[in-house]
């Protein structure tokens, strides 16, 4: 057997159990890593001292398992980059509360994983040191920008993963790689540590093989943070104590499948076969009408949640990128590549005398409009599904030169990103052919991860798109 | 008349507005926990990832630190924001870990409030607080020139205090200037070192020119269309020289029909002038936004009351009471205390000394003068008045033995009774001593002297 194959769960289960040891599990992942990772250029950099400091873990609710952590989460002993050069030899001097708490809960920092660079990307084709190719089809891109961590559980080099997500960072590679991918609500999970951003969007959140092993790690990361004000007060709950409850009595809403992108297609099909499942499943589930303007009742268009999200992050991008202004760090700003700058040009356009009214004041106030729309249909509905891309993941190469690509691929999220909900992503649909999958998103009020866990496992378990599962 | 005797006609009314940082003396740092220690002697030890603004590190607010920003608003009559936030101010400077301070931008904590002055309110615009930076040093290491960053500083709460342009003076932006130290230090918020640069002082100084038709009372006075800032003064006495100096370099220039460039200027004190730090010519652009970082603060009925039972009676109004209560000299009774706390004790001291019918003017005269040798804070009501007593009371005894003894002294003493007679008043100090040594006695200065005036 290839202990590297297993979810989280069953790890924890038969190592419990003494059928395993962590060594034998530490060398299957590493026979992986070193079969794979150079073609696959998911590791940047590896933890060499993991299997010595996983004996010391046993005891510990992770038991010493090796987690695969995306490169802009501060981590002491090994390099962070954001798969920039600009940081291509930063040690960093703390820890990130996140792979702490993962630390103490007796996680193993495996390796860090590559992303696009200061995570500006969904393909990871901007990563300073090369992309990384989908393991599922090595000629598609794995998604991004935590495409690292989501190709690192695609590829079984790890047995859970860390990313992050500012607007389907962590649920579009999921969904292209056919894992589970979670984004907590903003605040439940503490931004202190990870390499900022859009500071109003970033949410750390686990990607895993499993929807119980993505819950398992929630309980181990969720909760407030001294050290970062915008993470909530409000208690961290169980989150796979009611996994099994089903969705006996919730009420769906299916969103954004009659727009013309997305109208007929693969993705279109396959959300709808979702609703069906949830039908027979015992949830009351409606289809949900797109509209231009704030309606009660009806989704609003994401369109405007492109420009939206595009003048709100970009200035955030410029103002946290402009801490590496060559006088520390030691490189200096023509490290930057070239989405970065792209970036900084038009966040520090967007907060300029005279345009910061035009744009940014303006943003944030469409910006509430996506708030309150959702809040609106949160009123009626328990649970809004969809999916984190619009298509299957595309070719390697295909970012090219456009600088919208990422908020092309991410315009199925961004409304939900924009407004701090949370969300989950679980594969929905794989193709015989390419061995390309699909994410469905199904997306929760504020601080109801308990509620998306719950729906994800009800669907992860009474379908065959999981291979881990099936 | 040539235009150039008109222009020479002219008034000017000078046009001052302040803008004074202080740093604030909490224990922590404004955004981190790290010590607030303005002595501190070895760089970059109190440091951490907020104030170093290294990647991934997050500001999280120091909550006595806004509450005392509220405290100084309260005792300056401001209005509070019951809603505010932090902004971030983008500059590029080496001593600016993040590249941007956190500061407040368009919902200062506190607004409109005034001080007076002597010379009529002054109105206080803003109250905001923000962020110290870190702190450049010059040196040469090893032969070579170098610029080093310390970045103790960085992360200091610094409270500006911004006043509108209503001050018209040197000498009145120097009371202005020195009153709000003393209203600070009576709040007990900071030290106000300005020496440490706890305190810093900036000056927007122009001059307004009035048509020598019009009044110097005119009403419709406009701001002109520049001014002059000047910069890092730290004391009382250059900020009113550094005004001097450029009032009259403005009105050199004005008189010749230039308008001064708008810039920042420096003081050397040694060579009292004023100098071309930089020019503003174009506004800066600091791309303000709300800090993501840092979730909005809205000051709920319980949290502000609270705070509002922080404030002290004003200080004004303290002065006001005692001065009526006891006939004491605002001037004089200042230089006893500084803290709200020491003029509690204060009012105990004299309600006492009132009760006791003893005169609190007295009391504070030689309190004042340095004759009273006890610590007015240190040491109990009791013990205080107790002293004071002993160091006033006379002994008693009689004119008829007096007059003996001064006839003793007078016989003993012919020069100095000559250099009396002879219009030497101060010999009388010598005479009246002599007395009392002699009687071992402790007798009222000014009845010994009528005496031995009349014994002559």
């Amino acid at each position: 057997m290839n202990l590297n194959k297993l979810t989280l769960k069953k790890a924890i289960d038969l190592i419990d159990k003494k059928e395993i040891s962590l060594k034998e599990v530490y060398s299957d992942i590493l026979e992986m890593v070193n079969k794979k990772n150079k073609e696959f250029n998911i590791y940047l950099t590896l933890n060499k001292d993991a299997e010595n400091d996983a004996e010391k873990q046993k005891d510990r609710p992770l038991r010493g398992l090796p987690i695969a952590v995306k490169d802009n989460f501060l981590t002491v002993g090994l390099s962070t980059t954001a798969s920039s050069k600009l940081l291509d030899d930063f040690m960093p001097p703390y820890e990130s509360t996140v792979t702490k708490r993962l630390k103490e809960a007796g996680g193993v920092v495996i390796g860090k994983t590559n992303m696009d660079a200061w995570a500006h990307g969904s393909s990871t084709e901007t990563s300073d040191f090369g992309p990384t190719k989908n393991p599922r089809n090595p000629d598609y891109l794995p998604g991004g920008s935590s495409g690292g961590s989501a190709a690192a559980i695609a590829a079984d080099m790890t047995i859970a993963a860390i990313g992050s997500e500012t607007a389907g960072s962590i649920r579009q590679p999921a969904a292209w790689c056919g894992v589970v991918g979670l984004k907590p609500t903003y605040g439940r999970t503490s931004r202190y540590g990870v390499v900022a951003m859009g500071s109003s969007l970033d949410s750390p959140g686990p990607i895993t093989k499993t929807v119980e092993d993505s819950a398992i790690i929630l309980n181990q990361i969720a909760g407030s943070d001294e050290n970062d004000g915008t993470t909530s007060p409000l208690p961290v709950i169980d989150y796979t104590k009611n996994l099994k409850n089903g969705v006996k009595g919730m009420k769906i809403g299916i969103c954004y499948i009659d727009h013309p992108k997305i109208r007929g297609t693969p993705v279109a099909k396959a959300i709808i076969e979702a609703g069906k499942f949830f039908e027979r499943s015992g949830a009351k589930v409606d289809l949900l009408q797109t509209t231009p303007n704030l309606e009660n009742g009806k989704v609003l268009s994401h369109e405007h949640a492109i420009g939206v999200y595009t003048v709100v992050q970009r200035s955030e991008v410029s103002s946290n990128l402009s801490r590496y202004d060559g006088i520390r760090y030691g490189k200096d700003r023509s490290n930057f590549g070239h989405e970065a700058k792209n970036r900084l040009m038009l966040g520090t356009f967007t907060l300029s005398k005279g345009y910061a009214d035009k744009y940014y004041v303006l943003a944030q106030k469409i910006r509430s409009l996506y708030l309150k729309n959702f809040q609106d249909l949160f009123n009626k509905y328990d649970l809004l599904i969809s999916s984190p891309s619009p298509t299957f993941a595309l070719p390697a190469g295909s970012l090219g030169d456009d600088p919208m690509f990422g908020e092309l691929q991410d315009l199925l999220v961004e409304p939900s990103a924009l407004a701090g909900i949370c969300g989950i992503s679980v594969p929905m649909f794989r193709d015989e052919k390419t061995n390309l999958y699909l994410g469905l998103n199904i997306m929760g009020n504020y601080f109801q991860e308990e509620k998306i866990l719950q729906a994800a496992y009800t669907f992860e378990q009474g379908t065959k798109w999981n291979s881990w599962t099936k | 008349m040539e235009f150039v005797d008109k222009i020479n006609m002219n008034n000017y009314k000078t046009i001052i507005g302040m803008e004074i940082h202080v740093q604030l003396k909490t224990k922590s740092g404004m955004f981190c926990g790290c010590k607030n220690d303005p002595d501190v002697k070895e760089p970059n030890i109190h440091t951490c990832p907020v104030c170093l603004g290294l990647p991934g590190g997050l500001p999280v607010a120091n909550k006595k630190a806004i509450e005392w920003t509220i405290k100084l608003g309260l005792a300056l009559g401001c209005k509070i924001n019951r809603f505010s936030k932090f902004d971030r101010k983008h500059y590029f400077y080496p001593d600016l870990a993040k590249g941007y301070q956190i500061s407040q931008y368009d919902i200062p904590f506190c607004y409109e409030g005034k001080i007076e002055t002597s010379y009529g309110p002054v109105g206080i615009t803003r109250v905001h607080l923000e962020e110290d930076t870190g702190k450049l040093i010059h040196d040469t290491v090893n032969g070579k020139k170098v610029s080093l960053i310390d970045f103790n500083r960085s992360g200091t709460p610094l409270v500006e205090i911004v006043t509108e342009p209503e001050i018209y003076s040197s000498v009145q932006a120097k009371e202005y200037a020195k009153k709000l130290r003393q209203i600070i230090r009576y709040l007990d918020i900071s030290n106000c070192d300005m020496e440490k640069g706890g305190m810093r002082l900036e000056a927007n100084i122009s001059l307004a020119v009035i048509p020598a038709e019009a009044g110097i009372q005119d009403k419709t006075l406009k701001l002109p269309n520049y001014k002059v800032e000047l910069k890092n003064i730290n004391s009382f006495r250059f900020l009113e020289r550094g005004i001097e100096y450029e009032i009259k370099r403005q009105r050199d220039l004005l008189e010749t029909r230039i308008t001064p460039d708008q810039e920042t200027r420096g003081y050397n004190s040694e060579k009292n002038i004023t100098y071309t730090q930089r020019s503003k010519e174009s506004a800066e652009d600091y791309r303000y936004f709300p800090d993501p970082d840092l979730p909005p603060i809205r000051f709920d009925d319980k949290w502000f009351g609270d705070i509002k039972s922080l404030v002290p009676e004003f200080l004004d109004e303290v002065f006001g009471r005692w001065e009526k209560d006891y006939k004491v000299d605002r001037k004089i009774t200042e230089l006893l205390f500084e803290t709200a706390e020491e003029s509690k004790k204060l009012d105990e001291i004299f309600s006492n000394l009132a009760k006791q019918k003893l005169d609190v003017n007295k009391f504070v005269n030689a309190v004042a003068n340095k004759k009273l040798m006890i610590d007015l804070f240190v040491n109990n009501v009791d013990e205080v008045i107790n002293t004071y007593k002993k160091s006033v009371t006379v002994d008693e005894i009689t004119n008829e033995d007096l007059k003996k003894i001064i006839i003793k002294v007078i016989g003993a003493n012919p020069k100095a009774t000559a250099d009396l007679k002879a219009g030497k008043t101060q010999s009388i100090n010598f005479l009246v001593g002599q007395v009392m040594k002699e009687a071992k006695k402790k007798i009222e200065f000014k009845r010994l002297e009528s005496l031995i005036t009349s014994m002559l």
